[in-house]
């Protein structure tokens, strides 16, 4: 399962110079694109590194182990509502960020198993509709969890919560480093970088291990799996508990960035979202799945700020309202990259060979 | 008047809307094995373009039922083009891909057709004209109108119709064989491409026709409709066994009466705890409960899987 | 020598099917037992009802003198039984080492935690699952498609690779369902060579085969089921000559 690299990039001096060059890269962004383009394109910047993380959790669960999960989104409501409880004047609570977030990651894991375990014996679409249940019953309790008890405050969502502190400092406020001003979303990029990167490397190693190995076993075929001696319960639940936990994650980490949450946030619609990232990256490839997350956080956006301004210099004034043709577009583009590339953007190697040889599959399945 | 027998009775009405919708889902899956995720946006497009004819006949001397039944016909093609059309660009291409593919491509069209509604029609919520008699008629102490008989009559006599079509006619073998094996279909002559194809122009058929009963029905119309909708009706065909069309119209009826009477009674059966805002929770619960203990729906194929 | 499997009296049904009749049958340590029939007769529900994938629905099963109690198909393979299937189930997108790896899991432990770290025993234990899958592919004889996907290979040597995958369990008793089907002549005397191997080896064989003159030649003894039921078992000499199995195959291949 190693990444298939071309022979010079194997080579460590290589690999060693390529590592410092990225490093410097990131570190760098922020001030090309926050200085080059403004804040508000840091913001989707920082936005596009929380869904690189639930798309990475999410590509656990349907890229590996071949699980067809439309309601990932909920752990990302819980990861967020946790944290949103934890650190705000709605309980008057307000734990650090560094007992929040690896408690969202681990309570997203335990809803994970939670949810998973009356699924296991289901086949694919059947496992979609249920886990869509889930999510919209999820988010149903957050929008009504405010009688008779108020704990989610409803609609209204849950305001002025605490921003993430690294000691003593607020990521909501930008800070002085060497007489250089650096404002939040820069801040806020930095943290995301590097947690990003935590899950990044988590993935990868789980990918190529014994535990990874079980899951694309159990992706390419249940009962080999089963015979062959895994348990696949066990092994089933373990990928839904580390995809949520990942979805935890970047949730308690969206609600301090933003510093507010409603249920709105966690709707069918960005499950959906997540899932397109996976598939159109390329499903079960780290490097795809990256991709995806980036072009599909992104995307929106570009078209966003551009869907008025180009009509405006294309014919002169907005003949369709830029929202809807922002829409449009990112729909549009879903259907031609996936009737162009039905393996994803960036499939792994081995699947590229796969779609090339469809329909030659020797003796599987009955 | 009795709660029971009016829940009962909007249970139905809406069961044999959501019975309509799911069909085409179940129909589509059976034959292709894919969830048709843009079926609910062609109930949508079926709607509104209903809507648009019958505004602009409104006005004339025509009598309202007439208006509603023109507009019912205007969108009855439109919806079948729209099928169509939809399975030749965006599913067609992709019958041998990784089955993840076709799902994006369908949630795409979803979007695009979201969008494409929202465009012609606007933002705002329309109002169905009032021409259907609505004058609400006594029985067991609950009410029910001309419009809400006339919905579970017709929806009845559709599936009636589509059962002996699929039972005892040509295409309806045809359909059958492809479901059960495309490729030996095939080869038995059975032009697959074409059945697909008649199984989406059908399916859009009976969209449309529940459009219009669910906008007459509730006298509103949206481009959003589409979604929420679409999403209880595949619910309805899973929980009946997708693939299997008693099933669609077991689970439609089902969901139907399970939500108006969990969002009638609700709030006794938990002590006031949760209020009819649950409803959806309702109808998500039992759909989860029952493929817990039957994991092909209520009336799917037990398969144990061949080893 | 002793007695390895026993199976009691074991039932499946398929609604109106009787897929298995009231089998009972007993392997000893070490022999190569056959399992035959016309088709349909069952075979291959046998080998499901024993690996744990179809639940009985009457019988029981004893393995080295102890009830197989849990009958999640894992605990069987964990117990010591191993199986390949007769329409050859690879994980197709993985390389060959990569399947027979995978057979590997169920006699180690490493968990997320250990892949997430990889420290000194997780890497140990990596290290010998691939030597142990390489040696098993030198054994089946397809060392060389090590890093092929396990879809691209031969489906001769597609066989030989789930034979590798199971022995990767460290099976005691190795079920076989038709392993040598669509082979030519060559690879069924090949395949003939390694179950044999096998046997040295110290694995007992349940072998299901068509081929009859396979199976007379490497079994000690051989059951015939028909229609669920098992008519006869003994020597193949003698199964051979059987009045029921001739019966049974004759008015099979006429039908
Ligand atoms: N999952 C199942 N569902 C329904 N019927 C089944 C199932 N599995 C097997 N059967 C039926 O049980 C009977 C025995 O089948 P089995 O596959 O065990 O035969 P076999 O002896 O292996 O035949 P072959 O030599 O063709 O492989 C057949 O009638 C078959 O149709
Ligand atoms: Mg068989």
């Amino acid at each position: 399962m190693r990444m298939n690299l071309p022979a010079f990039a194997r080579d460590p001096r290589f690999s060693w110079v390529g590592m410092v060059l990225v490093a410097v890269a990131l570190v760098a962004l922020p001030f090309v694109v926050g200085g080059g383009f403004g804040n508000s394109w840091m913001r989707v910047v920082d936005s596009a590194l929380l869904y690189i993380m639930l798309s990475l959790g999410l590509n656990i669960v349907v890229g590996f182990a071949g699980l067809l999960d439309l309601g990932y989104i909920a752990f990302y409501a819980v990861g967020a509502y946790l944290y949103a409880l934890l650190a705000s004047p709605q309980f008057g609570l307000h734990l650090p960020f560094w007992v929040i977030l690896p408690l969202g990651a681990a309570v997203a894991g335990m809803f994970g198993v939670i949810l998973g375990a009356p699924t296991l014996r289901l086949r694919g679409d059947y496992l979609a509709i249920v886990t869509l249940g889930f999510g919209e019953i999820v988010r149903i309790f957050l929008n009504n969890l405010d009688a008779p008890v108020n704990v989610t405050n409803g609609p209204q969502g849950i305001a002025q919560i605490d921003p993430v502190r690294i000691g003593g400092a607020a990521l909501s406020k930008s800070q002085q480093w060497f007489g250089l001003t650096v404002p939040s979303v820069y801040l806020y990029y930095y943290l995301f970088v590097v947690l990003t990167l935590l899950v990044i490397f988590v993935t990868v190693r789980l990918e190529d291990s014994r535990i990874g190995r079980a899951w694309v076993a159990i992706r390419e075929d249940e009962v080999a799996a089963k015979a062959c001696g895994i348990d696949t319960r066990n092994i089933k639940l373990l990928a839904f508990a580390m995809g949520a936990s990942f979805g935890g994650l970047s949730g308690g980490l969206f609600a301090g960035f933003q510093q507010f949450v409603s249920p709105e946030s966690f709707s069918l619609l960005e499950s959906i979202m997540v899932l397109c990232m996976v598939v159109l990256g390329g499903m079960g490839h780290i490097p795809g799945v990256i991709l995806g997350g980036v072009l599909l956080a992104v995307l929106p956006e570009v078209l966003r700020s551009g869907a008025g301004i180009w009509q405006r210099a294309l014919f002169g004034k907005i003949l369709i309202d830029p929202e809807s043709l922002r829409m449009l577009l990112f729909g549009l583009a879903l259907i031609a990259v996936m009737l162009y590339r039905p393996a994803g953007l960036w499939p792994e190697a081995r699947r590229r060979r796969e779609m090339a040889a469809a329909g030659e599959a020797p003796g599987k399945r009955a | 008047m009795d709660i029971f027998i009016q829940q009962i009775i909007n249970g139905l009405v809406l069961g044999s809307i959501y019975a309509l919708v799911a069909l085409g889902y179940t129909m589509v899956y059976g034959i292709m094995g894919l969830i048709n995720f843009a079926h609910g946006e062609v109930v949508m497009i079926g709607a509104l373009t209903s809507l648009s004819i019958i505004k602009l006949l409104a006005g004339t001397s025509l009598p309202g039922p007439v208006v509603v039944l023109i507009g019912l016909a205007g969108a009855i093609p439109v919806c079948m083009a729209l099928g169509f059309t939809i399975e030749r660009v965006a599913y067609r291409p992709l019958r041998a891909a990784p089955r993840l593919a076709p799902l994006i491509t369908a949630i795409g069209v979803s979007i695009v057709l979201q969008q494409v509604g929202m465009l012609i029609w606007g933002r705002n919520y329309h109002a169905f004209p009032g021409l259907l008699p609505t004058t609400p008629r006594h029985i067991l102490g609950a009410q029910i109108t001309d419009l809400q008989v006339l919905i579970v009559v017709l929806a009845a006599l559709i599936m009636a119709a589509l059962i002996l079509l699929v039972n005892t006619t040509r295409i309806g073998r045809a359909m059958r064989a492809t479901a059960e094996n495309p490729d030996i279909a095939g080869l038995m002559g059975v032009d697959v491409n074409q059945i697909i194809s008649i199984t989406f122009v059908i399916g859009s058929a009976l969209a449309a026709v529940a459009g219009v009963m669910v906008s007459a029905n509730y006298s509103i119309a949206h481009y959003y409709m589409g979604f929420i909708l679409g999403l209880k009706a595949f619910t309805a065909a899973v929980l009946g066994g997708i693939g299997n069309m008693g099933g669609a119209m077991l689970g439609g009826v089902l969901l139907g009466l399970i939500e108006s009477l969990g969002a009638g009674y609700i709030g006794d059966l938990t002590g006031g705890f949760l209020g009819s805002n649950y409803q959806d929770v309702f109808a998500f619960f039992v759909l989860i409960l029952v493929l817990v203990f039957r994991p092909s729906g209520l009336m799917g194929e037990k398969l144990a899987e061949r080893a | 020598m002793g007695v390895l499997l026993r199976a009691q009296g074991v039932s499946k049904s398929f609604g109106g099917v009787q897929a298995l009749r009231e089998i009972s049958l007993s392997i000893d340590q070490g022999e190569i037992y056959g399992l035959i029939g016309p088709n349909g007769a069952g075979k291959t529900t046998f080998f499901n009802a024993l690996t744990g994938l179809y639940s009985c629905d009457r019988g029981e099963f004893e393995f080295d003198g102890k009830p197989l109690k849990v009958r999640a198909p894992h605990e069987v393979a964990r117990a010591g039984i191993a199986r390949t299937f007769q329409n050859i189930r690879l994980f197709a997108n993985m390389t060959a080492l990569e399947n027979v790896m995978v057979g590997r899991h169920l006699r180690t432990r490493a968990g997320v935690i250990g892949a997430v770290l990889r420290d000194r025993a997780t890497r140990a234990e990596e290290q010998a699952i691939e030597v142990r899958a390489r040696e098993l592919l030198d054994y089946v004889g397809i060392a060389g498609r090590a890093n092929d996907l396990a879809r691209h290979l031969a489906y001769g040597d597609q066989r030989r690779l789930e034979i590798a995958r199971a022995l990767a369990t460290e099976p005691r008793l190795l079920a076989l369902d038709e392993p040598a089907a669509g082979m030519n002549a060559t690879e069924t005397a090949s395949l003939r060579d390694l179950i044999e191997a096998l046997r040295r080896d110290g694995i007992t064989i349940l072998l299901i085969e068509h081929d009859v003159r396979l199976v007379m030649g490497l079994c000690d003894r051989v059951a015939v089921l028909d229609y669920g039921e098992k008519i006869a078992e003994d020597v193949p000499e003698k199964v051979q000559k059987d009045a029921k199995v001739i019966e049974a195959y004759l008015g099979g291949s006429l039908a």
